[in-house]
């Protein structure tokens, strides 16, 4: 009964297919499996951006003390579907002074490597969209086309507020990739793929009966995790990390001349590059779709996933609620003074772990690893200022 | 199929790659680069050489072209000129023709049909990389230290 719940969506692919197979070449039912594969992709998660869309106006609305959108539908639930309609009729606004073609194409190339992203990731049993081999290098390549695409934005609104944020969003991009893919390294070490399922493959065992395998119950895993998350936020350009599109300095950053449909398109991508990155997260530390505790199997795969995929979402949201907007240069002293250094220092740590017997030995000897090397870069990154009330030189 | 596809993937390379040449805005011709350098990427993936074809994607796309296109905003005083016709560029172009020519003509000539070659893993490749191929690996990453290092003094000196 459970086994059949959990590939209840393989069964529907297969009947779908059923009715062509035989019948057509094997191209195009491969074809075929694909486009069902992307039908279905597209259709989760563009439902799942409509959904959060609201859920975050209203967590935030419910954070800072107000409702949040209430009008339209019960508990305000269509308001994403207002939203789609109001930015569907509004006029496309392209300056004149723009890039054209640059100035179309950037919206297009950024949903684009966006969704292409989340064809990687296995959502559940037997779920992995597209198996590739080398699929989280995949996932970075397809990532690393997103700077391309900002700047696409930036230049070809020829404007100096675009310019600017993409500019930002380039700096922040670069600067936060190298902690982003050093962070997945010991995963890979220590799975020894780059194989999405055998990574979640990897994690399926319980100590006990009740204690998943998952690496970020590791110390490596945990800090790696952490990382891995932050640079995530800055990949995404969420809070606290949205300077590039920091609306009381640079209007809207890249997005700035963009209107109605195609800037709906930007912040879609954002939010599928969002779950993308979360989705990625979840398959390299949190077990992917492997249930939290042995008893709970029964439970289909991509429930868990979802599951995971909710609560993630909800932190990001939490921290936008919570945090203020960073500065440039605290983002990037950030990055390439602490971020990068503990990146390495989880690898080393990783193949401690590894050496020391994967038990608890292991476990002591990576903690000892990364607490070295924590304390040590807090010491040498200390600026000794002191919090003393401000003084200021000419409002007195 | 596959030669179908081949063929597609020769027209967009080859049509990016002339657009690369000749258009006349600097940027549009960077980007169109960017979209021959894609090409290229696919022909790795048609021969089953999924992790070149990756990292073709990730240096070049994610690395290159963002730096060509960075170099480009840095130096936009001459974008949208028209520039005359060039004839330094012809005799290079002329001489890397006949450069490569040469050499094709000089090759011996493999049998045609192709020896079976099963699709290298990205595993074997880590292994070669880490056992044969150790010291390459390891003086490849001196030397961009260096380069790195390097850059960061020619930044450093400009702020004080």
């Amino acid at each position: 009964m459970s086994d059949s719940l959990d590939q209840i969506f393989i069964h529907a692919k297969q009947w779908l297919l059923s009715f062509i197979s035989g019948r057509a070449p094997d191209w195009l039912i491969q074809i075929a499996s694909s486009l069902i594969n992307i039908a279905t992709l597209l259709g989760v998660f563009l439902t799942l951006f409509a959904l959060i869309s609201v859920l975050e106006r209203k967590i935030l609305g419910r954070m800072q003390n107000r409702y949040g959108p209430n009008r339209v539908g019960p508990f305000g639930l269509f308001q994403p579907v207002a939203d789609g309609i109001k930015m569907l009729i509004k006029e496309d606004i392209v300056p004149d002074r723009a890039d054209k073609i640059v100035h179309f194409l950037a919206p297009v190339l950024i949903a684009a490597t966006a969704i292409l992203s989340l064809g990687v990731i296995p959502y559940g049993r037997n779920m992995t969209p597209f198996v590739i081999d080398g699929g989280i290098l995949f996932f970075f390549a397809v990532g690393s086309t997103t700077e391309l695409a900002v700047f696409m934005a930036g230049w070809g609104s020829n404007n100096k507020f675009s310019m600017l944020g993409a500019m930002r969003a380039i700096a922040q991009m670069i600067s936060y990739e190298l902690p982003l893919i050093i962070t997945v390294l010991p995963v890979v070490m220590i799975v020894g793929s780059l194989n999405p399922d055998k990574i979640v493959g990897a994690q399926a065992a319980y100590s006990l009966g009740f204690m998943p395998h998952w690496f970020v119950f590791t110390p490596w895993g945990a800090t790696a995790f952490i990382l891995f998350f932050v640079s995530g936020l800055v990949e995404s350009n969420r809070t606290p990390f949205d300077v590039p599109e920091g609306e009381s300095e640079i209007v809207a950053g890249h997005m700035t001349e963009y209107s109605g449909f195609k800037y709906a398109t930007f912040f879609m991508a954002e939010y599928i590059g969002m779950f993308a990155i979360s989705g990625l997260g979840i398959t390299l530390f949190l077990g992917g779709w492997r249930a939290p505790v042995h008893f709970l199997d029964f439970i289909p795969s991509y429930v868990w996933f979802f599951v995971k995929l909710s609560i993630l979402l909800f932190v990001y949201i939490w921290l936008r609620g919570t945090l203020p907007r960073t500065r440039v240069d605290q983002i990037m002293n950030f990055a390439w003074k602490f971020m990068l250094p503990m990146a390495f220092t989880c690898v080393v740590a990783a193949a401690v772990w590894h050496y020391t017997g994967r038990g608890l030995r292991g476990w002591l000897w990576s903690l000892a690893v990364i607490a070295a090397v924590y304390f040590t870069l807090s010491i040498l990154l200390d600026t000794r200022r002191k919090f003393a009330p401000r003084t200021y030189r000419f409002a007195e | 199929m596959s030669s179908i596809a081949f063929v597609a993937i020769t027209i967009l390379t080859l049509a990016a790659a002339l657009a690369a040449a000749t258009l006349q805005k600097l940027m549009h011709a960077a980007l169109s680069f960017a979209v021959m350098f894609v090409g290229i990427s696919a022909f790795f993936f048609l021969l089953g050489a999924e992790f070149v074809g990756l990292v073709q994607i990730f240096v070049y796309i994610g690395a290159v072209a963002v730096l060509i296109v960075f170099t480009i905003l840095l130096t936009r005083d001459d974008v949208g000129k028209v520039q005359s016709f060039n004839w330094s560029g012809v005799i290079v172009a002329i001489a890397v023709f006949a450069g490569l020519v040469w050499a094709i003509a000089n090759t011996k000539s493999l049998p045609l049909t192709p020896p079976l070659i099963e699709p290298v893993r990205v595993q074997r490749i880590g292994e070669l990389l880490m056992t044969n191929y150790v010291w390459p690996l390891q003086c490849v990453g001196v030397l961009l230290t260096a380069a790195l290092i390097g850059a960061l003094i020619l930044v450093m000196e400009e702020k004080t």
